[in-house]
């Protein structure tokens, strides 16, 4: 018999704006000692349906309308709140995606370890004390009993998505649900995470529902997959099965759409101005004032990076968190205080340069952001959005104005008719198309491109990296494209910079670096990235 | 922590200084003196009652005497308590009046925080909508109506309570406590409110729920430390508000604090007393702002862990 058997779940939210299924008739079941991964686009209902088998979708506006959930014996949906919550961090417990959000910042580490352990099992506190320092040693925190007064701020990303482990595993549950457990890690953090829950599973011999976005992840670790879309299973099967053969249309899209190989016509030169470099820059410095620092120490987030931009290439930067990258491309554009070195664009050094002499060169030189959510003014149009900078730069006047932003929408691929609506009323996909449509407005010669599809879906990702091809293609643009995601950063780009802790560690052609990186850091960044059966 | 409170130590002193340096010359440049009757005093007398408090001498020679005598802890005499210095009149009063705001201030947090948190738990319901409306009403109702109503109700109706006075009978601490405490109740409320509504969405608690914590925990224990933390910091202010407002509830109830010296010193043109009283509220507000954020910054370690600067 299955540890947890689902049967016809339906979940559904009663909105002002009207019902919404989330959930839709959805069966599955996961055995002792698997692992099954559910993959599926934002919004596709993976979380609320592990959230609804334990009473954690707030209700109302949630409603569990139908279906079954047998977990030994006891239907987890028709056994009432409070033998949930016996069960909830008992035999069932959950692991959260976002390690910096899913611990109180207001209790130690320790206060939080213990609770499971003090109100299902009855322990004393120092007993519980006891069993908590070995199981944080067992999830690989070194000095456990030094840490289990700390407060969450003071571990970093990976070390608190441990602590969310060991809290979960506390009582050695029969089943973990982790709910895209990796996603705001990176890449080496992550491969570090996926070993340990793979490795602890296997000790513990216990089921495992893996929740994530990421094909990749779930290929790597899940014995078997689901795929849902929009409330509903699409397709079921075994991780070889489903990665190889997929049956459904949709899924075959899914696994098409992650990035990969190298880029499809490497070095997309432009006749004339071959290999000439567009930006130069030298021994670039940029430090921060360290806040939590009394003696006014610095935090030296980019420091002496010279590199050069060849015209109409795609430059890759990558590099993990904290590493510089972003602030390397706030600096080429000044939006940060530069400490000291060079950036020659047309024979000046920006760096030098007072804020009116920038003006008439910001207009060639633009930025697109990560996130299309925050970067957009919600109180304004496209129109408006699209429309400003080209009238701020003198590029459009009011008379031609309403003709070129309509163009602009064409070359972005938005539909004319979307002109008047705000950025609430879009999709993360065409959000980033009004944000990529207002750094091109101006048709300007370089842009920063700083994690553009990071915060999109998987197939949305795609268009939009073929839209960045074709628009550095068409208009000769030249790019830095800033990314964490090294499969992205290999699909687009001609020469990859490897960044870390504010120094370039490597450069070179990007499937040279791809195939043959020379240093270890590069090495361990490729490792770490989850392979899909059946890929290279 | 010593350096963060020193700085606000030192930040201080300006603001006190401008606030005597205004106080002192709008009162000055204001119609009317101390010795202004309606029937008027014979000028002689007058001219020497003007040079035993030296207001005959230059409007800055007086501003210098009297900041040299702040320095001396001297706030000198008051105009219309003869014999008295401005400063004892202070120390007479400010214990009632303390004890008054501090019991109003456990009425304001005892029932707003409890009101408040009860309606965040439920938002948008009967829970919610009851005591917010309450609360609603306890702020737009004026204290000097709801004293009289309070003393209708349980003093002359029921007669269940004193009606007037401070210590003198049984239980007649109560109804003033309330009266000064009522409003401030329905702003901790509103605050606690959205502080509980903001901290219960919140990822943490629904790890905390995850866990199989009783509500009860999830609450108490999760939620309530950083839900509060609006009230903490609103809790300085609060006090001092408490001890200026206090006056009306004094009037109401015949109570000898420090309020009613303070309404009668600006009516008769009392300088100094005016000037003393002034001062004393602002170095007051001064300390509790300060008192409420190093309150707040002991529950926030992350904020601790700044403003320590340890790594």
């Amino acid at each position: 018999m299955a540890l947890l058997e689902v049967n016809n779940l339906t979940t559904r939210f009663y909105t002002r704006d009207g019902v919404i299924t989330a959930v839709d008739d959805v069966s599955f079941s996961v055995d002792r000692g698997e692992i099954l991964g559910i993959v599926g686009e934002s919004g596709s209902g993976k979380s609320v349906c592990c959230y609804s088998l334990l009473g954690l979708v707030p209700q109302p506006p949630g409603k569990i309308e139908c279906g079954s959930a047998m977990f030994e014996g006891n239907d987890l949906l028709a056994c009432g709140e409070l033998a949930l919550r016996d069960i909830r961090g008992d035999d069932i417990a959950m692991i959260f995606q976002d390690p910096m959000t899913s611990l109180n910042p207001f209790l130690t580490v320790g206060e939080q370890l213990i609770e499971p352990l003090i109100y299902h099992r009855q322990y004393s506190r120092s007993e519980a004390r006891t069993r908590v320092k070995e199981l944080l040693d067992e999830v690989g925190i070194r000095k456990a009993a030094d840490r289990f007064d700390s407060y969450p701020h003071e571990f970093s990303g990976g070390m608190r998505q441990r602590v969310m482990i060991a809290m979960a595993l506390i009582n050695e549950p029969k089943l973990l649900i982790a709910d895209e457990p990796t996603t705001a890690l990176d890449v080496t953090i992550q491969a570090q995470i996926l070993g340990l829950i793979a490795e602890l599973q296997k000790k513990r011999d216990i089921g495992v529902i893996f929740i994530s976005h990421d094909l990749g992840v779930v290929a790597s670790i899940a014995d078997r997959v689901l795929v849902m879309k929009e409330g509903q299973v699409v397709e079921t099967g075994t991780t070889e099965r489903l990665f190889t053969t997929p049956k459904e249309e949709y899924t075959r899209r899914l696994i098409d759409s992650i990035p990969s190989g190298s880029k499809p016509n490497i070095m997309i030169q432009t006749e004339g101005s071959h290999s000439s470099e567009i930006i130069k820059v030298h021994d670039l410095h940029t430090w921060f004032k360290d806040r939590n620092s009394v003696e006014g120490e610095y935090v030296k987030a980019v420091n002496g990076v010279s590199f050069d931009i060849q015209h109409g290439e795609i430059l890759g930067l990558v590099g993990e968190s904290g590493s510089g990258k972003s602030t390397i491309g706030r600096s080429l554009l000044k939006l940060v205080p530069v400490t000291s070195g060079e950036v020659i664009y047309q024979g000046q050094n920006l760096v030098e340069l007072l804020r009116v002499q920038m003006k008439p060169l910001r207009r060639h030189l633009q930025m697109i952001f990560q996130d299309p959510y925050a970067s957009l003014n919600p109180r304004m149009t496209v129109y408006d959005a699209l429309a400003e900078p080209m009238l701020y730069h003198e590029v459009a006047n009011r008379k031609d104005i309403g003709l070129k932003v309509l163009q602009l929408m064409d070359d972005v691929g938005l539909a004319r008719r979307y002109i008047r609506k705000y950025p609430h009323e879009f999709s993360g996909g065409q959000r980033q198309r009004i944000a990529i449509g207002r750094s091109i407005a101006c048709k300007p010669e370089f842009i920063v491109a700083d994690e553009p599809v990071s915060a999109l879906d998987v197939t949305i990702q795609s268009q939009i990296l073929d839209l960045l091809i074709e628009l550095v293609k068409d208009r000769n643009l030249t790019m830095l494209f800033i990314s964490h995601d090294l499969s992205v950063v290999r699909y687009l780009c001609d020469r990859t910079l490897v960044m870390q802790l504010g120094e370039l560690v490597e450069e070179g052609d990007t499937e040279t670096i791809f195939t043959s990186a020379q240093m270890p850091y590069t090495r361990d960044l490729l490792g770490a990235i989850p392979q899909i059966p059946g890929r290279v | 922590m010593w350096r963060f409170i020193w700085i606000r130590l030192l930040q201080a002193i300006p603001v006190i200084f401008v606030v005597i340096t205004a106080t002192f010359f709008l009162i000055r440049k204001a119609p009317g003196g101390p010795f202004d009757a309606e029937k008027p005093v014979i000028p002689s007398v007058k001219r020497a009652l003007e040079a035993k408090y030296n207001l005959d001498q230059s409007m800055w020679e007086q501003y210098v005497s009297y900041i040299a005598g702040l320095f001396r802890g001297d706030m000198g005499p008051s105009f219309k308590y003869p014999g008295w210095q401005v400063e004892d009149l202070i120390a007479s009063g400010l214990p009632i009046t303390a004890e008054l705001g501090f019991y109003a201030l456990l009425v304001a947090l005892a029932v707003g925080v409890i009101a408040g948190v009860i309606a965040a738990l439920k938002p948008n319901t009967a829970q919610d909508y009851i005591p917010m409306s309450l609360a609603m009403i306890g702020i737009c109702m004026p204290t000097f109506m709801l004293g009289p109503l309070l003393v209708l109700l349980f003093g002359i109706h029921l007669e269940w309570l004193p009606i007037s006075g401070w210590g003198d009978l049984p239980g007649d601490k109560i109804l003033p406590s309330i009266t000064l405490g009522a409003a401030y109740a329905a702003y901790v409320a509103r605050l606690s409110r959205g502080g509980m509504l903001e901290i219960m969405s919140q990822d943490y608690i629904r790890t905390a729920r995850a866990k199989g914590l009783p509500e009860r925990v999830v609450v108490i224990k999760h939620a309530m430390r950083g839900g509060l933390i609006p009230v903490v910091t609103f809790l300085g202010p609060a006090f001092a508000g408490l001890l200026a407002g206090s006056f009306v509830v004094e009037t109401i109830f015949q109570i000898p604090g420090l309020g009613r010296f303070y309404v009668q010193a600006a009516f008769n043109r009392d300088y100094t007393m005016i000037l003393g009283t002034t001062i004393f509220l602002s170095v007051l507000i001064v300390m509790f702002n300060l008192l409420s954020d190093m309150l707040a910054m002991w529950m926030n370690p992350r904020l601790r862990q700044q403003v320590s600067g340890k790594r």
